[in-house]
């Protein structure tokens, strides 16, 4: 028998109907995640056509995208809270949802969440699914060996309406990361360092496995981190082998296999590790133990270096030149020093329990600096609650900074909380594209130590000058 | 969806690389639950001179004469990098564009051109920059002929260049065809694949 990858077994676990020259594959889809901002127009093709939701039992709603972060206890209140039609866009889904027999985590649920933190923290998220969403950060429950990734709005409908995707099969990158991590130095930093060694485009058309003895050693919260960004190498998704973290991490979780159902799941799942000797269709390298806490300093992820270093010199052309400009940064600088206006605890990619707790190490005892507005925002209300038993709600505002409600908040800017024109904001989401957090917004990417470090220095600073306190 | 077979249209020059989706069409401009109107906040960013404004930015390519009417973009690598927002593929079919010629796109957004009539065509840089500058030296006129039927480009200077795509994606463009229905003619199949797995993984079914 060939020795096959994480992704192949997946893949081919999926397959109804095999692809050929012609035609692709019909891809079975085990678990749908929807939220109002992508989704209205693919349920009003189901109505236009009387096709009802397949499957609504593998389908997850919520709301996150246009969401307000301050208290919304009941709906009057959404009117007061947002703008007229990101409201119109939250009564939307909730009135699909009951239409279509879909159960919605909404307002009035302690489960809503951003889509990409509450499917892992429900055990929605498991080993060998097949999982996509209207959204590019999808590729986030890959941490669980899940094969999981961004589509449109209209693939949206085609799985509302058939449960299944025509998908081409694509290629494999194994990413080997090994090396042990210096202090200061997290899952952030090693995707920014990814992306930044192979481009924006350095993924396209490939399915990324992050292999190697740092990966190993991470939890399953880093790990997310760095499947969560994939997409920001261009990557279809990105993969992680299911170990016993993976498994620690599902056990008891509401949505999680149970009794008999889950000894055989954590049977398949695993032998879903890719065999010794699988193939890939490319492989790259990164030494773990010699990365540095990093930063960008352009407009796309991939414009990233390490906190202490000068901007390169070695770029040119037009959009480089667009982007210093943008970014009023200039090459042969560092970014160390720069005064930050806003910094934004949030999002997808680090918004979860052990980012929180991260930040407070270093807030903690501390203060935000005068020139410096602070947003954490938690990932899921399941994390508000968790943070607030750990008193770290406290931490961030005896430091000055705003604990909000969940969801994507300022990493899109898409519910009110935005970054104003020219202000600089070191931000712990995922992309720093042009007017991303606001128009005009300066957005400056890093991990949540990095940022927290920012936020107390008044400027951009190095984390591991900083002692953290627990 | 609006059929694609030949275009022969006036080709805009925007030559930067990594336009992202949220440059193409920005989360403010998005709300909506609707496809219509969102051609409005098609590169709000670049297009209107003040945050927020509707006035027009004279410097903006699609703000200037010849190229307020094309249907054709030329642009940089990696395309549509970025969100998965279809918005960002309506807002352009809604506009006009129908055609989009880089290096490069990004995945995502590829797909959901081809599900919304517009045809993403792949060439490399230098005859992208070369279709650009005979472009400009008279946009009006130099048009840019597109002829998915032979899968063939022809520059203003006559020249043809044959393009890739799949069968699969050029059938889909050409009739016009809905994945849906497509995809339910394996009805059968998918009823005995999911019967099948329910067997060998019951704990992935909640119903």
């Amino acid at each position: 028998m060939t020795a096959k990858s994480l992704f192949e077994k997946v893949w081919q676990d999926h397959v109804v109907v095999p692809e050929t020259d012609d035609t692709p594959a019909v891809l079975y889809i085990d678990l749908h995640l929807i939220h109002e901002v992508t989704t209205p127009q693919a349920f009003n093709v189901l109505r236009e056509r009387g096709i009802r939701v397949r499957r609504p039992d593998l389908t997850l709603a919520t709301m996150d995208h246009s969401t307000p972060t301050v208290p919304v206890t009941s709906l009057k209140d959404l009117d007061v809270v947002a703008e007229g039609s990101a409201a119109r866009q939250i009564r939307q889904m909730i009135e699909n949802c009951r239409e279509f027999g879909i159960e919605l985590h909404g307002f009035d649920r302690d489960t809503r969440g951003i889509v990409h933190v509450i499917g892992p923290e429900l055990g929605a998220t498991q080993p060998g699914k097949t999982i996509v969403c209207g959204d590019s950060h999808s590729s986030t429950h890959g941490a669980f060996g899940a094969l999981a990734f961004g589509i449109g709005s209209t693939e949206v409908g085609h799985v509302l309406a058939t449960q299944c995707l025509l998908q081409r099969r694509p290629r494999t990158l194994a990413v080997n990361i090994n090396g042990q991590l210096a202090a200061g130095v997290t899952a952030k930093d090693i995707i920014l360092a990814l992306i930044a060694k192979i481009g924006v485009d350095g993924g396209t058309g490939h399915v990324i496995e992050y292999r190697g003895s740092t990966v190993a050693a991470l939890d399953m919260e880093q790990r997310m981190t760095i499947c969560n960004m994939s997409i920001e190498a261009g990557a279809r998704a990105g993969m992680m082998a299911p170990d016993e973290t993976t498994v620690e991490y599902l056990r008891g979780r509401p949505m999680a296999p149970q009794g008999a159902d889950w000894d055989a799941a954590v049977k398949r799942w695993l032998a879903l590790p890719s065999d010794p000797g699988a193939s890939f269709d490319r492989e790259v390298s990164l030494d773990a133990s010699a990365l540095e806490p990093m930063i960008t300093f352009g407009t796309n992820p991939g414009m990233a270096i390490p906190v202490t270093a000068a901007i390169p010199e070695r770029y040119s052309g037009p959009s480089f030149r667009k982007a210093m400009e943008y970014m009023q940064v200039e090459a042969g600088k560092p970014m160390l020093g720069k005064p930050v206006d806003l910094v934004f605890i949030g999002s997808c990619t680090n918004s979860r329990i052990t980012d929180l707790r991260q930040v407070a190490s270093v807030l903690r005892g501390r203060k935000v600096a005068d020139n410096v507005k602070m947003l954490i925002v938690p990932g899921s209300q399941a994390i508000k609650q968790q943070a607030e038993s750990e008193g770290l709600d406290e931490v961030f505002r005896a430091a000055g900074a705003d604990w909000r409600e969940s969801g994507c908040s300022m990493c899109l800017g898409m519910n009110g909380d935005t970054v104003p024109a020219g202000q600089l904001c070191v931000s712990t989401s995922n992309r720093n594209f042009e007017g991303r957090q606001g128009i005009g917004a300066r957005t400056v990417l890093a991990s949540p130590l990095t940022a927290a470090a920012a936020a107390v220095s008044g400027s951009i600073a190095d984390p591991r000058t900083l002692e953290t306190r627990q | 969806m609006e059929k694609f077979t030949t275009l022969d249209a006036i080709a805009a020059p925007l030559l930067r690389i990594n336009v992202d989706t949220d440059a193409i069409i920005p989360s403010r401009e998005m709300k909506r639950v609707s496809k219509l109107g969102l051609s409005e906040g098609l590169f709000a960013g670049w297009r209107y001179t003040a945050p927020g404004s509707r006035e027009e930015n004279p410097d903006f390519i699609l703000n200037q004469p010849p190229f307020r009417d094309a249907k054709i973009l030329l642009s940089g690598q990696n395309f549509g990098c970025g969100s998965s927002r279809e918005h960002a593929v309506w807002a352009l079919a809604e506009w006009g564009i129908r055609c989009i010629i880089a290096p490069s796109f990004g995945a995502i957004f590829q797909g959901n051109c081809v599900r919304n009539g517009i045809l993403p065509v792949v060439f490399d840089e230098t005859l992208v920059d070369s279709l650009a500058s005979q472009v400009r030296a008279d946009p009006a006129n130099n048009l840019i002929k597109v002829d998915l039927v032979r899968r063939i480009v022809t520059a203003p200077d006559g020249q043809e260049h044959g393009f890739e795509i799949s069968d699969g994606d050029r059938e889909m463009l050409l009739e016009g065809l809905d994945a849906i229905a497509l995809t339910l003619r394996h009805k059968q199949e998918i009823q005995a694949f999911r019967d099948a797995d329910r067997g060998r993984r019951p704990w992935v079914y909640l119903d």
